[in-house]
């Protein structure tokens, strides 16, 4: 053993190796390494969009910390004097002028604003695909489910940092995007008032609300989130990535290509390539140009007001809802205002609430790690595409004027389609989507069975006309039936080991019916079997 | 709870992993990982070479586009404004900046992508999953470990001491909660009151003059603030979101509401400018319907019925102030709104 440690001491390692040595020794980097260099990544193009919010992430942190350095958080009235012509003797809060600073004092001040501005666009709308594309793959299953909780908390709290965010530099637009929050505060029964006179430190809007918004902004809100962006990233490691199903992929196992070299280059190029566009769209397009807006008054506005789009589902929900209001025994119960805001919650619960409602239905305790093709879920597939089609119908809600006035049409009218398709638009999306989930079933059946349809036509000699269809390969034909379909779960046996009968209760029956509603006869194609492929393939059974 | 548990037999099975080679037995068997085809670059070296000088070329652009950055900082004046087509009068700084740093960074990632996609390996490798659930041992291990912890600590024979920290860990947070009472005052009856009271003259908005009878003209909309009320004063902002007045002239026999035609002075009527809604200020107004419209959430009030709400999601009428005009001639407001202005609230009634 000495012997070995003295010859060893005398060649000398390199530098590099003797860092890591070191490091090693205190951190132990030598084991977690074994455990990761080499981890393999599964490759398909719809993995990059969690990469895309990780990275717009990152900017919006290294963009944000910049601009505190020049952002004065503070609603003294100053009258500007700056360089922004325009805006000179206007009276102002020293938030807006430091904002005007940034954007015209400062050499490339306005160009972080913009990337941190567009980052956070971005951000939001990785966060959104993102979430689909787990969802319609069902990725969420077991053991995901915790990590599909943090990505959500990750997308409200991420809306919530962008409203307190553009809402810093107290300008006209944002002024009035904080007026109608605490309108909404107030509409709460019993606390709102309390909560509102809080918030704002008194009357709205008070002296208070940059200051305490910025503290959110800057540190409460993005203290959590990176938090929460650090443990997505743990459990992602620690499961492993799902991979689609395919020729030698399995439950039990993960392909691709390996963390060092491959991912290092692809995921860290990405990184570049993400912050590279959103450095390039910042220097080509304006976004939120405060100094065409001016300073907030809460007697002014202007038209066409409208939040990030990330809000405007909340928007549409209060620009949509009939003006009910209640006056009972001297208290008021707002309920146009309240019911959105009510409504808002729900439509984010249900992100939240959905895999555990799944899982009840299906029973199914085992861990998943090979994703669905939407079209193989169809009930899943079409709940997903009605909640995107509410969503977007509210988006539409949110932006009726903007709607309105470049389609020129009644604001009335869309107001009125907002209304009814918010309840019928996800109806209608529900059905359609589920046809089509089934008849693309049907298709990959189909080709299963008798094999792709080639294009070529050929006579037979007593003159028919047949289309060759070429017959998949081994590999496609495992592709294409590896997915599990569930049988519906039927109600216990109604009679016990007694021969005492026995209701099933109502949970029971509500989950048989669901399951039925998802699994059931009607709700799938069965997927095509080995026997029918023989009886086929073996020219008895000749089409 | 065991009816609630599905059949094993309901559940699908496994999937074979078994490499079949009997096709005709398992034809839908999987086949394993098909072998690797070999790019371009791993049978040509002049192919790869040639992906090596363009890697080595988008690091040199990387390169070339941060010296561009900082040269652009240092030549271009933070307000130097340039026309460029199609994007008319910009910032060159900005534009310059943005594009420089855009370019150098996309550059870093298109080389990077470009090398792990033409000359890293590309053969897909298979790692082994391992279940994330614990073996029987180990809980069994964790459990019994966990049993003697508790057991040791004695907080299971010891309730006197279990329950006096559960009660102080529960109490300890009031602590934070009352020091958030200090976040703001009670709101008491701050919401009905606004500025207005009897004699304040209507100041107009716009020429920081009080208003005479004949300075309102049909058709016009006018803004108006309080008497004393001036735009540097420290509490402005707070006063005017509940003090704004709009005021326009109908002619009398055009006002449906009554009690709107008493509180008028010849057809002149001061309505709160807060929409009832969430608080946005009104300022559309159309002369011939005498309708206006909150640009915010498209609250439509008519001002020749009471303002009653005629479309929108706002739940009831603008709240009127009562005017008059005093011995100068100017109008001048008969007293407080009657009710709340802006939106509503639990307490309103």
């Amino acid at each position: 053993m000495s012997t070995t440690t003295a010859s060893d001491a005398k060649r000398k390692a390199p530098a590099g190796e003797r860092v890591a040595d070191w490091a090693d020794g205190r951190l132990g980097i030598y084991g977690l390494a074994k455990a990761n260099m080499r981890k393999i990544f599964p490759d398909h193009w719809s993995f990059m969009l969690g990469e895309i919010c990780l990275y717009s992430f990152l900017i919006i942190i290294l963009t944000g910390v910049y601009l505190t350095l020049f952002f004065h958080p503070s609603m003294n009235e100053i009258e500007y004097h700056g360089s922004y012509v325009p805006m000179q003797g206007i009276r102002m809060t020293e938030a807006y002028a430091s904002t005007l600073d940034i954007s015209f004092d400062v050499r490339g001040g306005l160009l972080i604003r913009q990337i941190h501005h567009w980052a956070a666009v971005v951000f939001l709308a990785g966060m959104f695909v993102h979430m689909m594309r787990v969802f319609f793959t069902g990725a969420f299953r077991k053991p995901r489910e915790i990590n599909w909780l943090f990505g959500f908390l990750l997308f409200v709290l991420g809306m919530f940092t962008g409203f307190t965010g553009y809402s810093l530099p107290d300008d006209l637009l944002s002024g009035t995007g904080v007026r109608f929050t605490q309108g909404a505060i107030l509409s709460m029964p019993i606390v709102g008032t309390y909560i509102s006179m809080f918030l704002f430190g008194g009357e709205f809007p008070g002296h208070d609300i940059i200051a305490r918004f910025y503290s959110i902004h800057i540190l409460l809100l993005p203290g959590i989130m990176l938090g929460l962006v650090v443990a997505h990233l743990i459990l992602v490691f620690y499961h492993k990535h799902t991979q689609f199903p395919g020729p030698g992929r399995t439950n039990k196992n993960v392909v691709g290509m390996p963390l060092l070299p491959v991912y290092m280059a692809k995921a860290g190029g990405f990184f570049f390539l993400v912050f590279g566009v959103i450095a390039i769209i910042s220097a080509l397009f304006t976004i939120n140009p405060i100094w065409a807006l001016g300073p907030y008054r809460p007697d002014q506005v202007s038209t066409g007001a409208q939040p990030d789009w990330y809000m405007g589902f909340a928007e549409g929900l209060v620009r949509v809802m009939p003006g009910w209001e209640i006056n009972l025994w001297g208290h008021t119960l707002v309920l146009g205002v309240l019911i959105p805001l009510v409504v808002f919650g729900i439509m984010l619960a249900a992100i939240a609430l959905y895999p555990f409602i799944e899982s009840w239905i299906t029973g199914d305790k085992r861990e998943h790690h090979l994703l669905d093709r939407p079209r193989n879920a169809p009930t899943r597939t079409a709940l997903g595409v009605a909640w995107v089609t509410g969503y977007m119908v509210m988006l539409i809600g949110g932006g009726n004027d903007i709607f309105a006035t470049h389609f020129h049409l009644s604001i009335n009218s869309i107001t009125w389609f907002v209304r009814i398709f918010f309840f019928l638009g996800p109806v209608i999306a529900f059905i359609v989507t589920k046809r089509i989930c089934m008849g693309l079933q049907r298709r990959d059946k189909d080709k299963v069975l008798h094999g792709r349809e080639s294009g070529i036509i050929k006579r037979l000699p007593h003159g028919e006309f047949v289309e060759i269809h070429e017959p998949l390969s081994q590999a496609q034909l495992h592709a294409l039936t590896a997915h599990e379909q569930y049988a519906p779960a039927e109600i216990g046996p109604t009679v016990d080991e007694n021969g005492v009968e026995r209701k099933p209760t109502r949970t029971e029956k509500l989950r048989a019916k669901l399951s039925k509603g998802y699994y059931g006869e009607g709700n799938q194609v069965p997927k095509a079997t080995a026997e029918e492929y023989k009886e086929i393939t073996s020219g008895h059974g000749h089409h | 709870m065991s009816s609630q548990e599905i059949s094993e037999a309901d559940l699908p099975h496994e999937q074979a992993t078994t490499h079949g080679t009997a096709v005709a037995e398992h034809p839908f068997a999987d086949p394993g990982l098909p072998p690797h085809k070999p790019r371009i670059q791993d049978i040509d070296e002049r192919a790869a070479k040639r992906s090596e000088r363009t890697v080595a070329l988008l690091f040199t652009l990387s390169m070339l586009a941060t010296i561009g950055f900082i040269a652009s900082f240092v030549i271009f004046p933070v307000d130097k404004i340039v026309y460029v087509w199609p994007l008319g009068h910009v910032s060159a700084t900005n534009l310059s900046l943005g594009l420089t740093l855009g370019l150098a960074l996309f550059c870093i990632g298109a080389g990077a992508v470009h090398w792990a996609r033409t000359l890293m390996s590309d053969e897909e490798m298979a790692d082994d999953r391992h279940a994330i659930e614990a073996t029987p041992e180990v809980k069994a291990k964790v459990m019994a470990d966990f049993a003697d912890g508790a057991r040791e600590s004695a907080i299971g024979r010891r309730p006197l001491i279990r329950n006096t920290m559960f009660g102080a860990l529960a109490m300890v947070p009031l602590s934070g909660v009352v020091l958030l009472r200090e976040l703001g005052p009670l709101p008491e009856k701050k919401l009905f009151h606004t500025g207005w009271s009897e004699g304040k003259q209507l100041i107009n908005m716009n020429t920081n003059e009080p208003l005479r009878p004949e300075d309102v003209a049909v058709g016009s909309l006018t803004f108006a603030k309080p008497e004393g009320l001036e735009e540097s004063d420290h509490d402005f902002n707070n006063k005017i979101a509940k003090d704004a007045l709009m005021i326009v002239r109908i002619q009398p026999e055009d006002i449906k509401d009554k009690r709107e035609l008493e509180w008028s002075h010849e057809g002149i009527v001061a309505f709160s400018k807060i929409c009832t809604h969430v608080g946005c200020p009104i300022s559309l107004y159309e002369q011939q319907t005498h309708h206006v419209l909150c640009p915010c959430h498209q609250s439509t009030f008519d001002l020749s019925d009471g303002a009653r709400v005629i479309f929108g999601p706002a739940g009831h009428a603008l709240p009127q102030l009562r005017i008059g005009v005093d011995d100068e001639g100017f109008l001048q407001a008969l007293g407080d709104f009657s009710e709340p202005v802006g939106p509503a609230f639990w307490e309103r009634g």
